[in-house]
């Protein structure tokens, strides 16, 4: 068994003249919680929807489960969970219909694990789909997805439009799923907090353009501010490769840099200030930081350097 | 144990690392004693809602400090203490919290003696180690 349950090879889109994913390689360990980060548009559901064999690459390629995904077979298919954004079901149906109907289409359909999901998400079997709330259709959504205990979980947003409570419901489904060590999920959100709380690794993809690969940890170890501080007019800033930005005011001056070498910081550090403080970030302001308007420049994370 | 632990998401430390302080304070403090088992990975994660590998993190990187240690099979224990950081690194910690604790206090005006006296006061809540390096 392959140890990437998901593996592209230089996968590229365009739709028209624009390029909306551009050369992605990209690789998902088996048994990890991978979470898809990148701000709208940044072509995450594009990438989903060619893992998926959905729209063809124009480029490139993709593998999942180890088959190139233009020529997924039904059996791959029943091993692979999608769960597309926004949260669609059959008005027409009720719960049990819309659960009865999924279930013809997957040789396992293991019903205890789709009644838990909906008791989870507080839903009656006879109500009709249409009438459920958002969250509610969510968790129908997801009871659906998960019944027939998939190898590969694929969650396009799941957590969009979502209140707290039905969140932290998604977010224990997630691990719940992950109990066994041979289950992947990879999830697109826009939610930090919920990918700090689940997420093994991350990437970034930055207008079509794979910006970072790595563990979480690595992501936050590798993003770093720090805050300097000097009498008078203060020191010229040295020219590090990558600066994401800098911010001066009276007496002090921040900057956020990712990737720094040990060259770099020791630039840093021989400036000629007062003081100079490394004062941590959130993983929120990490990630604007890195993807905002200021952060330009492209760079990886030197990455897959193991966390202990 | 009725121990309880609590995570915020969005704060510059990371979750591994609030598990980390929380468990070496309740230690400190005496909340925790020695010989005293600790939820499994499996039990903490689900009640905190964090990824495992977040748990085992911090158990990990607690038993390099000496701080629990695994039981082949029972799970982690509360260790008892023994100092398993070199000096260079005990100075440089120590420093990082000083300076912390400075950025914290310095504008609130009080005499340097007077903050050390408070200190001292406070101490008193936390349990001395039974055998520190001299």
């Amino acid at each position: 068994m392959s140890e990437y349950v998901i593996e592209t090879q230089g996968l590229t889109r365009y739709f028209g003249r624009h390029c909306v994913v551009n050369e992605l390689n990209l690789r998902v360990s088996r048994g990890s919680i991978f979470g898809f980060l990148g701000r709208n548009g940044a072509g995450k559901s594009t990438t989903i929807r060619m893992l998926l064999g959905m729209i063809e690459p124009t480029r490139g390629s993709a593998r999942m489960l180890g088959r190139d995904s233009r020529e997924l077979t039904p059996d791959d298919r029943a091993r692979i969970g999608y769960l597309p954004e926004g949260h669609h079901v059959y008005g027409w149906m009720t719960v049990e219909e819309c659960g009865k109907f999924q279930s013809e289409f997957y040789p396992k359909w293991n019903d205890e694990v789709f009644r838990a999901v909906l008791s989870h998400f507080r839903l009656d079997m006879k109500n009709k789909a249409g009438n459920l709330s958002r969250g509610q259709r969510a968790g129908l959504c997801l009871a659906l997805v998960l019944a027939p205990e998939p190898e590969l979980l694929i969650l396009d947003d799941p957590a969009l439009g979502l209140d707290p409570v039905a969140r932290r419901s998604l977010i224990q489904s997630m691990l719940y799923v992950t109990r066994r060590a041979d289950r992947t999920i990879l999830f697109s959100s826009h939610l930090l907090s919920d990918v700090e709380r689940v997420a093994d690794e991350i990437c970034v993809l930055d207008r079509g353009v794979l910006r970072a690969s790595c563990h979480l940890d690595t992501f936050r170890r590798q993003v770093r501010q720090f805050l300097l501080r000097y009498d008078g007019e203060g020191p010229a800033l040295p020219d590090l490769p990558g600066l994401l930005e800098s911010f001066r005011t009276e007496g002090e001056l921040s900057i956020i840099v990712a990737n720094l070498d040990s060259d770099g910081e020791a630039r840093l550090r021989a400036l000629p200030v007062r003081s100079i403080e490394e004062v941590p970030l959130s993983l929120e302001d990490a990630f604007v930081s890195y993807v905002g308007e200021r952060g330009e420049k492209s760079f990886f994370t030197k990455d897959l350097e193991g966390v202990k | 144990m009725a121990l309880l632990f609590e995570v915020h998401t969005g704060s510059p430390s990371p979750i591994y690392e609030q598990i980390e302080t929380q468990i070496r304070r309740a230690v400190a403090a005496g909340r925790l004693s020695i010989g005293e088992q600790l939820p499994s990975v499996r039990t903490l994660a689900e009640q905190l809602t964090v990824n495992p590998n977040t748990v085992a993190r911090a158990y990990a990187e607690l038993t390099t400090e000496g701080v629990i240690e695994s039981q082949q099979g029972r799970g982690f224990f509360v260790a008892k203490r023994r100092q398993t950081l070199s000096e260079e690194e005990r100075l440089r910690r120590l420093d990082e919290a000083g300076r912390r604790f400075l950025d914290d206090t310095v504008f609130l005006d009080f005499p340097l003696p007077e903050l050390l006296r408070r200190l001292e006061d406070l101490s008193t809540e936390y349990t001395k180690p039974p055998n520190h390096n001299p």
